[in-house]
């Protein structure tokens, strides 16, 4: 194989309606983020996807090669920018985890209490934009009024609404502000009873049913062969989330926090809150499940958080600052994958002895949920793309990184 | 107004055109003021459903002149044509769907004997010439030259053309129930109580009204069925390469249509300009509307009819802003499977009604009660 | 299981191919030559006891010092180290599994390193291996789609090899 420059390849001219080739982006309302997907289309079947990914491609692991952990602390926010502390959580474990370095139980409680509402927020942007893809504006705009919420307690913690940069390495930046735990409270107690509107708007709605109920239906042995994890994964029943099931150094995290997995298990969900049923035509790995799941983990976030608050409390001692800047890293490599909302979400740290690391490596959940597209959207509508894609709920920056 | 006018000037067909240049340029007022005020409401509305305000800057705390300040803005717009467009058609295309959604106004009767043009076959009139708007959509999608605006063209034809069938099949019920398709007479027959009014007139009407509105809903291309301007799909479907001015006109062809779905909506079953009391009657107004305290009664009735009328666009408004869309092969499931079966057998059942208990079930039911009592007089009577 | 039990499961029928192993580290790794990558793969995804059904990550790592000095220092020769990372959902186990390969193809510096790809056994390669060709240059045989994925279709060179240099111009856009 030659490493010289190749030819793109010519699409075609001519506008045919047999069989059509259809570009869905870069720049398009639905495809959440710049996605280019190229549909050959017989009609309003598609026969084929590829999707081409790449428009947001940042260099970040190259940056990662000439950057002490703190500094690259903020490269890890743009990655999955909606649900930036699970990302800076991601790094900060692992770099943790190279240094064998364990925080204090404060600690731990805190970064429950912020990567739970940063999931929360994740997946109300994920359950509403998907909404909007299928032409639902309302709940778009109710989740993102309780969003705001949550970004105003961000801003209060560290004075930013999206690029938190506020989960360390060794610790956070800074203790919570006075009054937090209480608005945060009230956030909770104001926001439990708004998830049944959306429910009632998308989970239960008929048409809602009817756009993603036996679509997409992703079978759990294609979903762990492709990769797929988190929501996607577990929308087609399969009991796998590394808050429970994966390495100490993840699940440590989340000892002592009572809370339930989301995925279908002999036939049934979790019982312990009144969520709505399934409806008869959704199908197990399909787009409606892989929806609810998001839904029901809203709901499981909430009570986290709440235990966490109550932990916080509770716990004594300080919360950990944040390890030096420029000091030495140990010889090693360590990988660590956390269950961010959107998947599992890995960072590789190799060291060779310098404050700079000799590689670094970012694992996404999106990328590999994106690569089950082209199988997933062979012979269903144009219209089932976007449901689809939408219900794989992608972010571009964890992508194209 | 043509008798006025032909006493005035000589031709008769000079005052026949003048009349109808002025009827027209009034109507043309009409179509427009309630395109600029259904704008503003769908804004007002869909930001209420959605927890926020709309519109309050501009013309005062309710934002009354966002859509003429909207208006201005895309009439300054640059006029783009793609490269790839039929230019003919694609300048041709925003013009056919505004003619044929405005023309309709021209049979559709505000009052009583107020309406532009009184024509005996009034209803067949409105579907037709309602019909005549899909070909502007369909030109608009295929001149425009690329590939989205050809898949909501298609689409759309698909979808209008269907549900012109069960759209046609409901509004037979009141013409059935009327004995005619005179629009005007069949707002007449609905006169007095709101009982009278054709949806409470029996159950199948009853049925027939929701099968309308859905077909309704349907044929002017609103949410849950507004695949052809799928935003989150076919970027803006055929609208894409329209910007501007034209753009302009297509939407105030959808608006205008809105309004004429619901004012046929309002005269066929709802009691067009009939309200649920009547006011006039007990005031012993009088019907006609040559003499001044018909007039009154008049205005009454036009009152009424706005009244209906925006309430079923703000329930069409609200429809849009709550569900989903449809995908194109559920839309057409929907029209073929529901309506059109539903339709036909709610058209059956009302022919049945008709024929067996002409007057009502309350009439049907007194008349057998009275034959009933008759006859157990009579024989007593004899016995006597 | 862990990775030394593992290491001992393969030992039996794959012996000529693992080279080493490192059981105390914070991740342990089985190395492996590259030549029996497919089949050592395969035979972890399909025996029951071992069941790794989870491709996370294919990592390909570039060990090369364009420093003359700092090169002298360095542990083993140039080479390209690709990681695998697998677990098992049902068994609860992980490994990482490694490669070495050359920088080049038969030390010809336009020809890149060749490996068998394993998109065959775990779907999720298919995309991980795009990945490790555009950004560190190594072909992978057997490969249903090997070009590009996050470079444009017509760059040049492999980003995260040490001694890459940004082009100067590309496609009128100057970089440096």
């Amino acid at each position: 194989m030659f490493s010289e420059r190749v030819q793109p390849e010519n699409v075609e001219f001519d506008v045919h309606t047999d069989e059509m080739l259809i570009n869905m982006g870069p720049q398009h309302p639905s495809t959440h983020g710049v996605l280019r997907l190229v549909l050959r289309t017989d009609g309003e079947i598609v026969t084929e996807v590829t999707p081409h990914i790449g428009y947001l491609h940042r260099c970040v692991e190259k940056i990662g090669e000439n950057l002490t952990p703190r500094q690259f602390l903020p490269y890890t926010d743009r990655l999955d920018y909606l649900a930036g502390m699970n990302m800076n959580l991601g790094w900060a474990l692992t770099v943790e985890k190279l240094l064998g370095l364990k925080v204090s139980e404060k600690t731990r409680h805190l970064r429950v209490i912020v990567a739970e509402l940063s999931r929360i927020a994740s997946h109300l942007v994920a359950a509403c934009c998907y909404g909007l893809d299928l032409g639902s504006f309302t709940p778009f705009m109710w989740a993102f009024r309780e969003r705001e919420l949550i970004l105003n307690l961000f801003e209060d913690l560290c004075g930013t609404r999206l690029t938190y940069s506020y989960i360390t390495v060794g610790g956070v930046t800074d203790d919570l502000p006075a009054g937090w735990l209480q608005k945060c409270a009230t956030f909770l107690d104001q926001f439990e009873p708004v998830i049944d509107e959306f429910h009632a708007v998308l989970t239960s709605n008929a048409v809602f049913i009817r756009r993603t109920a036996g679509i997409g239906v992703l079978s759990p042995t294609m979903a762990l062969d492709y990769g797929c994890t988190g929501p996607v994964l577990r929308g087609s029943g399969v009991d796998w989330d590394l808050r429970r099931d994966g390495e100490p150094f993840c699940t440590e995290m989340y000892e002592d926090y009572t809370y339930q997995v989301i995925a279908e298990t002999d036939g049934k969900y979790p019982q312990d809150h009144p969520y709505p049923p399934v409806p008869p035509a959704a199908r197990l790995g399909d787009c409606w499940h892989r929806f609810y799941v998001r839904m029901l983990e809203v709901v499981q976030s909430a009570f986290l958080v709440r235990q966490a608050m109550e932990k916080y409390a509770q716990a004594g001692g300080k919360v950990d600052e944040p390890f030096p800047l420029k000091k030495k890293l140990p010889k090693g490599e360590a990988y660590l994958e956390t269950e961010a909302p959107k998947g599992q979400m890995g960072f590789m740290i190799i060291s060779d002895g310098s404050p700079v690391p000799y590689r670094v490596r970012v694992r996404s959940s999106s990328f590999c949920n994106l690569s089950v597209t082209s199988e997933l959207c062979r012979g269903v509508l144009v219209a089932d793309v976007p449901a689809i894609v939408g219900s794989l709920d992608l972010v571009l920056g964890e992508i194209d990184r | 107004m043509t008798e006025l006018l032909t006493n005035i000037l000589s031709p008769s067909w000079l005052a026949y055109a003048i009349a109808a240049a002025i009827q027209c340029a009034l109507l043309l007022v009409v179509a427009l003021a309630s395109a600029a005020v259904f704008i503003w409401l769908e804004r007002k509305v869909s930001a209420r459903i959605q927890d926020r305000l709309g519109p309050t800057r501009v013309g005062g705390r309710f934002g009354w002149l966002q859509p003429p300040a909207d208006g201005l803005k895309l009439l300054c717009k640059e006029d783009i044509i793609p490269a790839a467009a039929d230019r003919l058609l694609f300048r041709v295309a925003p013009y056919i769907s505004f003619c044929s959604a405005f023309c309709v106004f021209l049979a559709l009767p505000f009052a009583n004997g107020w309406v532009a043009l009184r024509l005996d076959v009034g209803v067949f009139f409105i579907l037709a010439v309602a019909g005549i708007e899909v070909f502007g959509v369909i030109l608009g999608g295929y001149a425009s030259g690329s590939k989205w605006s050809l898949y909501g063209a298609m689409r759309e034809a698909a979808q209008v053309v269907s549900y012109e069938v069960p759209l046609a099949l409901c509004v037979v019920v009141p013409v059935l129930l009327t004995g005619s398709m005179d629009l005007v007479e069949i707002g007449n027959r609905q006169a007095g109580w709101f009982t009278n009014w054709y949806v409470l007139h029996d159950p199948f009407t009853f049925v027939t009204f929701w099968v309308y509105a859905t077909c309704a809903v349907a044929s002017t291309n609103r949410a849950p069925f507004d695949l052809a301007e799928a935003e989150s799909e076919l970027v803006a479907g055929f609208l894409t390469e329209y910007s501007g001015f034209r753009w302009v006109i297509f939407f105030m062809a959808e608006y205008a249509s809105m309004f004429v779905v619901s004012g046929l909506a309002a005269v066929l079953f709802l009691g067009g300009w009939n309200g649920p009391i009547p006011i006039a009657g007990l005031l012993h107004l009088g019907s006609d509307p040559d003499t001044a305290t018909g007039f009154i009664a008049n205005l009454l009735g036009l009152g009424n009819f706005l009244i209906k009328t925006v309430a079923g666009v703000t329930c069409v408004i609200w429809l849009r802003w709550t569900l989903p869309r449809l995908r194109i092969d559920q839309v057409m499931t929907t029209c073929l499977k529901y309506c059109v079966p539903l339709a036909s057998a709610m058209l059956a059942g009302a022919v049945l009604w008709t024929y067996l208990c002409p007057g009502g079930l309350i009439a049907r039911a007194r008349h057998s009660l009275t034959i009933a009592a008759e006859q157990q007089h009579a024989p007593t009577q004899e016995r006597k | 299981m862990n990775a030394q039990s593992i290491h001992a499961r393969l030992s039996r029928p794959f012996r000529p191919w693992l080279v080493a192993g490192d059981f105390e580290a914070i991740d342990p790794w089985i190395e492996v030559k590259r030549e029996g990558l497919p089949d050592i793969a395969r035979y972890l995804r399909d025996q029951r006891d071992l069941w790794f059904d989870l491709l996370h990550c294919i990592t390909g790592v570039d060990h090369f010092e364009p420093d003359q000095q700092k090169a002298a220092q360095m542990e083993r020769p140039p080479h390209i180290e690709l990681i695998y990372h697998l677990s098992s959902t049902t068994h609860r186990h992980r490994l990482a599994l490694k490669t070495r390969v050359p920088r080049f193809l038969e030390e010809e510096p336009s020809r890149l390193p060749e490996v068998s790809s394993v998109s065959s056994v775990w779907s999720a390669a298919e995309w991980h291996e795009r990945e490790v060709f555009d950004l560190c240059g190594v072909f992978f045989l057997n490969h249903p789609d090997m070009r590009r994925i996050l470079c444009p279709e017509d760059w040049v060179g492999h980003p995260l090899r040490r001694d890459y240099r940004l082009p100067a111009e590309y496609h009128g856009i100057q970089s440096r």
